[in-house]
């Protein structure tokens, strides 16, 4: 079974973009696209590794991290947020409430690879 | 600097001023003395401030040199002198010498073209400078914008994705191609509506922003020009609103219309509980002493300050020059009316020692002070905070506070208790003041 991948990202074409190219790279990818319920779904598919976009329809993507780092048992869940370029205090709020890593829309495909693997082999903070 | 520190008193300055409007006529000390009916050495005197003057020959005087007689014993607007004071403040440090801030009366009084020139482009400066406050402000808050911006920034990612995958992955299946060009399609479909409606919104903005006049700055010009008095509204009351705002041909917008129409309401409402004959005559009496009309107006001291700004100017009742100001809780001052030598700030707030937001903090209770201004000139301000609009059990008042200024002759007693204040932080040379906003000036 492979590693797996919850992408909570409510753009559909930038999930199916997403999920082309993790699963190119070995990845189970599974999606979600409300906020609202994100957190029942992370709950139902334990994911390896969760990306999680900022802004969403039904909740915000600062407020599901907050919950998950509540829980015990998605406090360590690693967490790559994606946030809007610009958007530096989405960016500096996500690092505080314990996201893993972080990448600015519009991001290259080699960066979203490069730094999804970092954070599931439990990689230092970073983002672009 | 140096008049921050010495300040000198506005209208000890009169024989100054009345010797720098001669020079600016190229008029003889002894042609401008004949006129005046006094001697050349008496009227030497005078200008060299070693004789006060008043009364007939301050009229006399101004007659002959054509001005304004408030203009010789007052000196310029207090705007404008603060104005000017900013702009030297603000240039010094790009400049070489320092702006002669001690003798803005004297340029005044030679150049007053260049000197309102001076001013215009200080207020230009301030005016822009908000502007790009505010759009600053708007670029950070503006909902629309941040949904737009996350639009453009969420498309694009969609489509740097998308294409590179296309590029790079040469043996892709056609039925993973098709997907992904149409994809691309729909997101390059979406990102020309976007982008056109985020130009749409900023050039929205851009009309806005070209005007630089707000609303409120609409309506308080035309409420200047009216003196602050409408006699339809006084004789006839709200139903003269209509031909009153009819009259206002300036207000640019609906904005300022409406703005406008909730003001005059609100006069008409005042002038009917506190009809004009009653409170002048009752003034009058008592030397328009906000203190003593309390009862007039049952103790409602917002409605009574209010009334007194906007008593008539140049009848045959003997009014005092009053200005008034209006914040809301917040601090904001949202009217204005301008007294000549107490300069309001159009942008940002007014000086935090103020009894206008010292009322603030202790609502229904009428607050009194005598004002020191940085210049020397001094005023007796009456504030008050109330709650507006109709109560309601259970719900939170909406609190108003309101300020009436009246100016303080130059004879008046010592004040021991006068409060040193200034005319807003942005513009106030006070700068060893404890209340001063750190920053100073837009800071």
């Amino acid at each position: 079974m492979g590693r797996r991948v919850l992408l909570v990202e409510d753009e559909i074409n930038i999930f199916e973009a997403i999920s082309f190219l993790l699963s190119r790279d070995g990845w189970e990818v599974s999606g979600h696209g409300n906020g609202a319920t994100a957190l029942d779904e992370i709950s139902r598919l334990d994911p390896d590794v969760l990306v999680l976009d900022v802004m969403l329809p039904g909740r915000s993507g600062l407020d599901i991290l907050r919950d998950l780092r509540k829980q015990p048992e998605t406090a360590d869940l690693p967490v790559l947020m994606l946030t809007a370029k610009g958007q530096s205090k989405d960016r500096d709020l996500a690092l505080a409430l314990g996201a893993n890593a972080y990448l600015t829309k519009p991001f290259s495909n080699s960066e979203m690879v490069e730094t999804l693997n970092r954070v599931a082999t439990g990689g230092q903070k970073a983002g672009t | 600097m140096r008049d921050r520190q010495n300040p000198v008193r506005r209208q000890s300055l009169t024989g100054t001023r009345i010797r720098e409007r001669r020079l600016a006529l190229a008029m003889r000390q002894s042609d401008l003395a004949q006129a005046v009916d006094i001697s050349a050495s008496y009227l030497n005197l005078i200008e060299h401030n070693k004789r006060k003057i008043g009364g007939k020959l301050v009229l006399d005087l101004a007659r002959a040199l054509k001005v304004e007689p408030s203009r010789l014993t007052e000196g310029m607007d207090a705007t404008l002198s603060d104005m000017l004071q900013a702009a030297a403040r603000d240039t010094v440090r790009s400049f070489g010498p320092p702006a002669e801030t001690d003798r803005i009366d004297e340029l005044a009084g030679r150049f007053p073209g260049w000197t309102g020139l001076i001013g215009e482009q200080q207020k230009r400066i301030a005016a822009l400078e908000a502007a790009v406050e505010g759009l600053q402000d708007r670029l950070s808050h503006d909902p629309v914008l941040a949904e737009s911006m996350h639009e453009v920034l969420s498309t694009v990612a969609a489509i740097r994705s998308t294409s590179d995958i296309l590029v790079r992955e040469p043996d892709l299946d056609a039925q993973w191609r098709g997907r992904f060009h149409r994809n691309l399609h729909e997101e390059a479909e979406r990102l020309s509506a976007s982008a056109t409606a985020l130009l749409a919104h900023f050039e929205g903005q851009g009309a806005r922003a070209e005007t630089l006049s707000t609303p409120q700055e609409q309506v308080e010009a035309v409420f200047e020009l009216a003196g602050h008095h409408f006699p339809e509204i006084e004789a006839g009351g709200a139903a003269a609103i209509p031909e009153v705002l009819g009259r206002m041909v300036t207000l640019a917008d609906d904005d300022a219309r409406d703005l406008a129409a909730r003001h005059l309401a609100r006069y008409a409402a005042d002038a009917a509980r506190l009809p004009l004959g009653e409170v002048l005559a009752a003034a009058a009496e008592v030397d328009f002493d906000p203190q003593a009309l309390l009862p007039l107006a049952g103790g409602d001291a917002a409605l009574l300050l209010r009334r007194l700004a906007a008593l008539p100017q140049g009848g045959a009742q003997a009014v005092p020059g009053f200005g008034l100001a209006t914040c809301d809780a917040s601090g904001a001052l949202i009217f204005r009316r301008r007294i000549n030598a107490f300069s309001i700030p159009r942008y940002g707030s007014g000086c935090p020692l103020w009894p206008l937001y010292r009322a603030l903090g202790r609502p229904m209770v009428p607050d009194s002070a005598v004002l020191d201004l940085p210049d020397g000139s001094r005023f007796r301000a009456w504030a008050v905070c109330q709650p507006i609009g109709p109560a309601g059990f259970g719900a939170e008042p909406v609190m108003e506070a309101t300020m009436l200024l009246r100016a303080l002759p130059d004879d008046a007693p010592a004040s021991p208790g006068a409060v040193p204040v200034g005319p807003g932080c942005a513009l106030c040379p006070r700068e060893a003041c404890a209340a001063r906003r750190a920053g100073g000036r837009f800071g």
